[in-house]
């Protein structure tokens, strides 16, 4: 087995015992994005001076018997819209094609504070604003199981480095299921974690109220180090909780008996693949006979969801991107004036999806519309967050599929934009009330692995981890690995 | 106001205010004033990518003073909105604002024109972020071929005021802004130093037939920063409206601007350009909840007002007119009352204040906080007075003294010898060969020439360059003489 | 609530979005398509509902009134298009 394919658990304990250093772990990566990354196309940025000078300083520290900490010398890797000082920052659009940062985002800060090697920045979705990584407006990145299937999005390489063996693990942003699903589609774990619980600070706003970064990983284990790292109060985000944040491995325990879970039906409605729905089924069974108590229930509202996220959301983005003026970074395009400027740079600096969304948040606001589309939105947000309210009186977790179908095909759905839409109706619902969820590897259609959503109570990721990680110890699909022998070779040529 | 006996004018007001906190409204970049272009910025207020507001408390704390000393409710429940409009001076394409959850609700304040007292309403007040700075590269924004952009006043903190529009005329106009530029320089909110531009005028002005209920169709001229533009701006305003309706046509409701060179508004933004300012509740600012305790523990911090500061320094039998001048500005009216702590006499005080000593301080382009002469030094001269040390005239050569040397009076006396003559003996020998010298004035005094004694009473304070006591000059000579 | 070429026009104008003929009749098709799905939301009373602007309640969130560095200049107009004598340069105003 090679070493980029182990957990960060299984890294850490080679670093520590000195049977690997950073820089060859690191090297490692690198000679592995090298092979796999022209025909998986995950990365946009590759760091490889800066990810060595890293990690050989971390191999000095080690030798000087400075502890490390649990994340100190793995090598990782951002979406494209966390901020890194002095490394371009690009959004995957034309916009900020040579922004470069001067300042860190606060994960940026934190991963760095806790040792890990940045070895570069991912592909995703234009602003974060899809569900494939197809609006990328650098790269079409690939999902490593099916190379003519999206890698969902849209953060679609953090979770194809990760599934890949690209990075050891990397951070994604959540804004209606931009971690889950593509977890989901490339059979990785990430959890959208509750909204507050990590800092915005240095990311790139797509839909303030709904953004949320968290981590994509190889294993629910990675995964809550990972968030022991980067999770707790920020002074410099205002939206961000001031709340004691546990030691998250502390619930990584096999043992979830007598844990109740709810079934939401409105999650298995039309849409939904039946084989989805019976891998589902099976991983539910597999809960059951571990001890859980699982019921049917409702969360009668999950229906408005889809509208009401898509309007608020767009609202807020209308908002967030009107500072892409062409005046103090980013493109522009030259005009013999101000507002020629202003609208000749963003008609050409953003692509389809950003402006489509920029003009429905934009009509959503407008005057005479508000009360209509935005207000109407908030108040159904109130709606479906009572429904996660009422549930959680009587449930400790929900649970779900990630998303209604496996990866499906490039181009499959970008010529409707509402039929994109419609297929994050298992994970927009989330977001709108601010609750943590977690996706992970729960079976395989057709040779594409499927996910199961897991939802919490606010500030209940811990109670996450612990069925995610029961579950991962009793079934073996987090194991399982695309098949990446042509894909390397031809990297390799 | 009558205009041709034919229209009533109605004036509202906007006013933004820069509050006086040391850093901006959600970052920590100074707001020092006339730093070199762009070095008071930060990724924050550049509105770069990925950054977040955190709010300024010592904004909230001094909106809610200004609001107290306006006469507003200061609201339970607050929040910040986003007002969207594209302008290269604004970082992020959107000025963080409040829109319909002010933190200052309905106040108001007094005004008095002509003797007769008006209230004239407050709206609300709400806090907000100043937007940064353009330079035309030619005379005005329209013949310039480009502009360039200074950003170091972007997220300055502002408060604005708007009132109901309660103003009759200019004069009422005036006395409002003078009234509320004073409660805001007392409250020490701002500094409202208007050549700085910490304080902005947006002016609101219709006419309507007299005697009408309704109000005519408004003109609201943006960005005036004096006192006179708004006077010239509403004479022009009100002249123009007037000539409109004469011709039977209708104002166009309109965003002007003042061209100050040429004393006249143009037209800022055409009616066709929307401005749908689409605002929503500010998703990366929580809410504000204001207690009472919050409340009154900035009430206890509220110094006397103007207006209460006027009427005491009346009781004290300060006329109305030098009660005014004396607390037109709170460092003046502060100087008063330090020194009056020390001396007594309201009206004596108030006097040397208005006159010599201001005469000095214009005289030397130096403000009253500056003053070199405290106000306890001022008070310890008049004593001097008042003793009979010195007299009222020499009392005028020492307070120069005392603003160039910045010594206290009684040193200046005596280092200069300029304590009163008011030893008996020694006044007698002069009074004596005084008389002797002038016969002639003697004999007119004797004859009853009362004015005589004028003249002899000036040749002593002459021979005795000044000091010699008055009065008591004055008393032994009639004695010698009678 | 059909939306009209003109609100689509108007809104692009709003948001400093130059469309093209193809973008503009695109946008209003789909807009229309995705307000359509928007009204379900009709059926639903809300009067008596209050909006969620923010997921998680949090109030007073407040800073010191602290001075920080700012940044150096040439740090601020690294990525600017266009700068020159310390100022971010745009072109004519009006
Ligand atoms: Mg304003
Ligand atoms: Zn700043």
């Amino acid at each position: 087995m090679s070493v980029v394919e182990k957990s960060v658990s299984e890294l850490h304990e080679l670093l520590v015992h000195r049977d690997v250093s950073s820089t060859e772990l690191t090297k490692a990566y690198i000679d592995r994005i090298h092979s796999a990354d022209p025909d998986l196309q995950a990365y946009l940025t590759i760091l490889e001076d800066q990810a060595l000078a890293q990690a050989a300083e971390f191999d000095r520290k080690i030798a000087q018997g400075e502890d490390i900490g649990t994340l100190g010398g793995i090598p990782m890797a951002l979406k494209d819209n966390m901020c890194t000082e002095g490394v371009r920052t690009s959004c995957a659009s034309k916009m900020l094609d040579n922004f470069i940062p001067p300042y860190n985002a606060t994960v940026t800060d934190r991963l760095r504070a806790a040792g890990t090697i940045l070895l570069g920045k991912l592909n995703m979705d234009e602003f974060a604003m899809g569900s494939s990584t197809e609006n990328s407006n650098f790269a079409k990145t690939r999902n490593p199981w099916n190379l003519e299937c999206v890698p969902g999005g849209s953060s679609g390489g953090s979770a194809v480095s990760v599934a890949a063996d690209e990075a050891a693990f990397t951070l994604g942003s959540d804004t209606g299921g931009s971690i889950r699903q593509p977890a989901a589609f490339c059979g990785v774990v990430g959890m959208k974690p509750t909204y507050g619980a990590v800092s915005r600070f240095g990311l790139v706003a797509y839909a303030s109220s709904l953004d949320q970064i968290g981590p994509l990983t190889k294993t629910v284990r990675d995964n809550a180090l990972v968030m022991n790292a980067i999770a707790g109060h920020d002074l410099k985000d205002s939206t961000s909780v001031p709340y004691e944040k546990p030691d998250y491995t502390k619930f990584l325990v096999n043992d979830i008996k007598g844990l109740k879970i709810g079934i939401p039906r409105e999650y298995y409605g039309e849409g939904i693949d039946s084989d989805v729905a019976k891998g589902i089924q099976a991983g539910i069974q597999t809960l059951i006979d571990l001890g859980a108590e699982v019921e049917e229930c409702s969360l009668p509202h999950t229906e408005y969801a889809i509208p009401s996220y898509y309007l608020i959301a767009t609202a807020e983005a209308s908002s967030n991107l009107a500072r892409y003026d062409g005046v103090r970074y980013g493109y522009r395009a030259e005009a013999a004036d101000v507002l020629g400027m202003f609208k000749t740079t963003r008609a050409k600096g953003f692509g389809p999806e950003v402006k489509r969304r920029i003009m429905l948040g934009t009509y959503a606001l407008s005057s005479g519309y508000y009360d209509a589309y935005y207000l109407k939105a908030q108040k159904v947000r109130t709606l479906i967050k009572q429904d996660f309210d009422k549930a959680f009186e009587k449930y400790d977790v929900l649970l779900s599929p990630t998303a209604p179908t496996p990866a499906f095909k490039f181009g499959e759905k970008s010529a409707n934009p509402l039929a994109m839409y419609l297929s994050d109706v298992t994970t927009v619902p989330v977001n709108l009330a601010g609750i943590p969820a977690i996706s992970i590897p729960a079976g395989f259609v057709n040779g594409l692995p499927i996910g199961m959503q897991l939802m919490g109570k606010a500030f209940a990721e811990g109670t996450l981890y612990r069925i995610a990680y029961t579950f991962e110890q009793n079934t073996n699909y987090h194991t399982l690995k695309p098949n990446l022998g042509e894909v390397l070779a031809r990297g390799n040529r | 106001m009558v205009i041709a006996d034919k229209y009533e004018m109605v004036c509202g007001l906007e006013v933004h205010v820069e509050l006086q906190t040391k850093t901006k409204i959600f970052c920590g970049c100074t707001t020092e004033f006339g730093g070199e272009q762009n070095t008071h910025v930060c990724p924050v207020c550049l509105g770069l990518p990925g950054t977040l507001p955190v709010l300024n408390r010592e904004v909230v704390n001094y909106a809610i003073k200004a609001g107290l000393a306006l006469n507003c409710e200061i609201a339970e429940f607050s929040k910040f909105d986003r007002k969207n409009y594209f302008y290269p001076d604004l970082t992020k394409d959107y000025q963080t604002s409040q829109f319909d959850l002010p933190i200052c609700g309905k106040g108001g304040l007094e005004i008095e024109v002509d003797g007769e007292k008006k209230w004239i309403g407050i709206t609300r007040a709400h806090m907000e972020e100043d937007a940064g700075k353009l330079v035309h590269s030619g005379e005005t924004i329209t013949t310039s071929y480009e502009s360039s952009v200074d950003y170091n006043r972007a997220g300055v903190p502002l408060l604005e005021i708007v009132s109901e529009p309660d103003m009759r005329s200019i004069p009422e106009v005036l006395a409002y802004l003078e009234q509320l530029v004073q409660i805001l320089e007392y409250t020490e909110v701002s500094d409202c130093r208007m050549e700085q531009g910490s304080v902005r005028f947006d002016v609101n002005v219709s006419l309507r037939p007299i005697g009408a209920t309704t109000f005519g169709i408004r003109t609201e001229t943006k960005n005036l920063n004096s006192f006179s533009s708004v006077r010239r701006c509403l004479e022009y305003e009100v002249a123009r409206q007037a000539r409109v309706l004469d011709a039977g046509e209708n104002v166009v409701q309109e965003t002007r601007t003042w061209d100050e060179g040429k004393g006249i508004t143009l037209t800022l933004r055409s009616k066709e350009e929307a401005h749908d300012y689409r605002y929503f509740p500010e998703p990366d600012l929580a809410p504000l909840v204001i207690d009472q305790e919050w409340v009154e523990g900035i009430r206890k911090t509220l110094p006397e007002l103007p207006v209460a500061r006027r009427a005491r320094l009346q009781g004290l039998g300060l006329s109305a007119y030098d009660a005014g001048v004396i607390t037109s500005g709170k460092a003046m009216a502060d100087y008063f009352d330090t020194a009056l702590s020390y001396y007594s006499d309201a009206k004596t005080l108030a006097n040397w204040v208005m006159g010599d000593v201001t005469r000095l301080l214009n005289s030397n382009q130096c403000s009253v906080a500056d003053s070199p002469i405290s106000a306890k030094q001022l008070a310890e001269l008049l004593e001097l007075i008042d003793k009979g040390t010195i007299s009222g005239k020499i009392a005028k050569s020492v307070l120069e003294e005392m603003y160039s040397t910045g010594k206290d009076a009684k040193i200046i006396v005596k280092e200069k010898g300029l304590a009163q003559i008011s030893d008996e003996g020694a006044l007698l020998g002069i009074i004596d060969s005084i008389i002797a010298a002038n016969p002639q004035s003697v004999e007119d005094y004797r004859a009853g020439k009362d004015r005589a004694i004028g003249f002899l009473v000036g040749q002593i304070m002459k021979a005795t360059k000044g000091q010699a006591n008055p009065g008591l000059v004055n008393q032994l000579l009639k004695q010698k003489l009678s | 609530m059909a939306i009209s070429r003109e609100d689509v026009e108007y809104v692009a104008a709003l948001a400093r979005l130059e469309l093209t003929e193809q973008e503009t009749q695109e946008y209003t098709e789909q807009l229309n398509s995705i307000l359509d799905y928007a009204a379900m939301l009709e059926q639903l009373d809300t009067d008596n509902v209050r909006p969620t602007a923010h997921a998680v309640p949090l109030h007073n969130v407040l800073r010191k009134d602290q001075v920080n560095e700012s940044i150096p200049r040439e740090k601020a107009l690294r990525n600017a298009p266009d700068a020159d004598e310390g100022f971010f340069r745009v072109p004519k105003i009006v």
